[in-house]
């Protein structure tokens, strides 16, 4: 564990969140003292112990590959911020 | 209070609805036309849903008059606003989806349709299921139908309030960490968390899915349980329910704990809490001894490190949930001069304080040179609470605990991010466990600066897919000591 500071807006674009700077301050100092109370995890001797990733059994689930009814089109489409045609319309992602 | 019927239970209303005695349109109409007085003081509700209530109850009063049989016939039913109803707006409290609207029905919904419910609407809750008070939401306040100058609890306050002010008879939640015990335990009702896969989480926005575990509130164990009996089972549209058969409980109550041995847990003793908080606790573990169980105390030595593993867990697995929401294919959209723009932005404007700080933090603990000292070492932790817990049962069958530390406080009182994850103290060592527990009222307090008495939860745990014995022991320290009926709501 660490006790040097959250660097905010590092973590912010690994997040894709914009902050104000106000935020930036507030969130730095909130995470700074929330860090601080899990720090408590470093007591613990857990060099010995699996990590668990969910708690009741879990095993691979797999369907036959089958074609089943989904979402029509038009009902998925008709909540896009933006659409054009058949597809969700985004801004330009590869440069001309 | 206008009409008795929005009074009786769960099982009144339907054994009546099925001998044909009363109307499920009845119901319906009793129970919308009290919501239209009542909620706007109450605020339960985001969405409530008139049409739609009475084309389902006359679709169960024809299915009955067929002959059908509906283990919860004109039942009204508070969905909370994270889970989809098609064609209803489901917000999860949250501004990114204001308006958007459920293509689908979730699983666990869906089934307390067709055992009969009745949907009234879709209530408020903490943004995205992430709080203790119902104050995160972006969309409306909820008061406790106790005290208006108090919260609901959360994240479920919105089904809490409804159903404890009349407004529903059974409603749903989802508890992540706590919350659908905390504000059970706020609002004088049953309120009940199975074991992790039970239910479905088919058509609930997903919050921490290794975590997350749908519900039910009511006003008695026994509604609880026939609630309970009808949402879960396994589901194929959910690779982590549990396949398994369900094994029912509304079937199985009891009226005694003879030969039930009950676990106190050392590091929980409430004296800390106040000596009002503690003398309830104390009567509380000596009825249950006096319904014929063993008291025997157990020790959950890791229990303390909850917090801190709960607090680092469920914020990555909500950083990484959370992804999803960035304006390409629904909910809100702010443009942008390119498309990393267009995601900053539309997050900056559409998720509240305590969701970005839960991204900020979950994105933290998982990102390059923190991921193993933050939330690989919280998962070895989960391990340890896990064993801890696997320890107790060696020695008994079931754990008595509070269900949170206060009731219900008044808003703005936990200003301080870490003082409100407190709230949740007694209820996380149990989310990570993945165990079946509950809260059922256990006796009533008047919090300083408080003008009326408070109710508190009783917090009872069982072993793993134990929620047959958990329910029928619930069952009996309710029928003995009935503190649900010594207070009325304040309005």
């Amino acid at each position: 564990m660490s006790s040097e500071k959250i660097d905010v807006r590092y973590v912010a674009k690994l997040a894709r969140l914009a902050l104000t700077d106000d935020e930036v301050e507030r969130f730095g100092e909130q995470l700074d003292d929330l860090l601080g109370h899990v720090d408590s995890l470093a007591k613990l001797d857990v060099s010995a112990v699996p990590a668990t990733a969910q708690v009741v059994e879990s095993r691979n689930v797999e369907r036959d590959d089958a074609l089943t009814p989904c979402l029509d089109r038009e009902v998925v489409l008709a909540q896009a911020p933006q659409r054009a045609g058949g597809f969700f319309r985004v801004p330009r992602i590869i440069a001309e | 209070m206008s009409n008795p019927l929005i009074e009786r239970s769960a099982a009144q209303i339907a054994r009546d609805v099925n001998a044909r005695s009363l109307s499920a349109r009845e119901v319906a109409d009793a129970t919308l036309a009290h919501v239209d007085t009542a909620d706007s003081q109450i605020g339960s509700y985001l969405t409530v849903l008139h049409e739609r209530a009475r084309e389902q109850a006359a679709r169960v009063d024809a299915r009955v008059a067929a002959g059908e049989h509906l283990p919860l016939a004109g039942v009204p039913l508070a969905v909370k606003d994270n889970m989809c109803l098609t064609g209803t707006r489901t917000t999860a409290g949250s501004k990114i989806l204001e308006h958007w609207v459920s293509p689908y029905t979730a699983t666990a919904v869906a089934r307390l349709l067709d055992a009969g419910c009745i949907p009234i609407g879709k209530t408020n809750l903490d943004e995205f299921a992430m709080g203790s008070s119902c104050e995160n939401s972006a969309l409306g306040v909820t008061r406790n139908p106790y005290d208006p100058q108090r919260v609901p609890g959360g994240s479920s306050g919105g089904s809490a309030a409804a159903v404890a002010s009349y407004e529903a008879t059974i409603g749903t939640g989802s508890d992540t960490g706590g919350s659908i015990r905390e504000p059970a335990a706020f609002c004088n009702l049953v309120g009940f968390k199975p074991t992790y896969g039970r239910v479905s989480r088919y058509g609930l926005i997903a919050f921490a899915s290794s975590l997350d575990q749908i519900g039910p509130f009511a006003r008695t164990v026994e509604d609880a349980a026939l609630a309970y009996d009808a949402m879960g089972g396994h589901d194929p549209m959910d690779s982590t329910s549990i396949d398994r058969p369900l094994e029912t409980t509304a079937t199985h109550l009891r009226s005694d704990l003879s030969g039930l041995r009950i676990g106190i847990v050392k590091e929980f003793a409430t004296a800390g809490l106040g000596a009002e908080i503690d003398a309830v606790y104390a009567q509380a573990y000596r009825d249950l001894e006096a319904l014929g169980a063993t008291l025997v105390e157990v020790e959950l030595p890791t229990a303390e490190h909850g917090l801190a593993t709960y607090y680092l867990i469920a914020p990555a697995e909500c950083s990484s949930n959370l992804a999803r929401f960035d304006g390409v294919r629904y909910g809100l959209r702010v443009d942008g001069a390119d498309v990393h723009e267009m995601y900053e932005r539309t997050r900056a404007a559409g998720f509240g304080p305590e969701v970005k700080r839960r991204i900020l933090i979950g994105t933290y603990a998982l990102s390059s040179g923190y991921y193993d000292a933050y939330y690989v070492r919280a998962q070895k932790a989960r391990t340890l609470i896990a064993q801890d817990f696997e320890r107790a049962w060696k020695s008994c069958d079931m754990i008595a605990c509070p269900a949170a530390s206060s009731p219900a406080f008044q808003f703005n009182a936990k200003s301080d991010p870490y003082s409100m994850y407190l709230m949740d103290y007694y209820t996380i060592p149990m989310s990570l466990a993945g165990l079946p527990a509950l809260s059922v009222p256990c006796g009533w307090v008047t919090p300083p600066g408080g003008e009326r008495p408070m109710p508190m939860g009783l917090q009872l745990c069982a072993p793993l897919f134990a929620e047959r014995p958990l329910l029928a022991a619930a069952h009996a320290y309710e029928q003995k000591t009935q503190h649900a009926l010594k207070e009325k709501p304040a309005r």
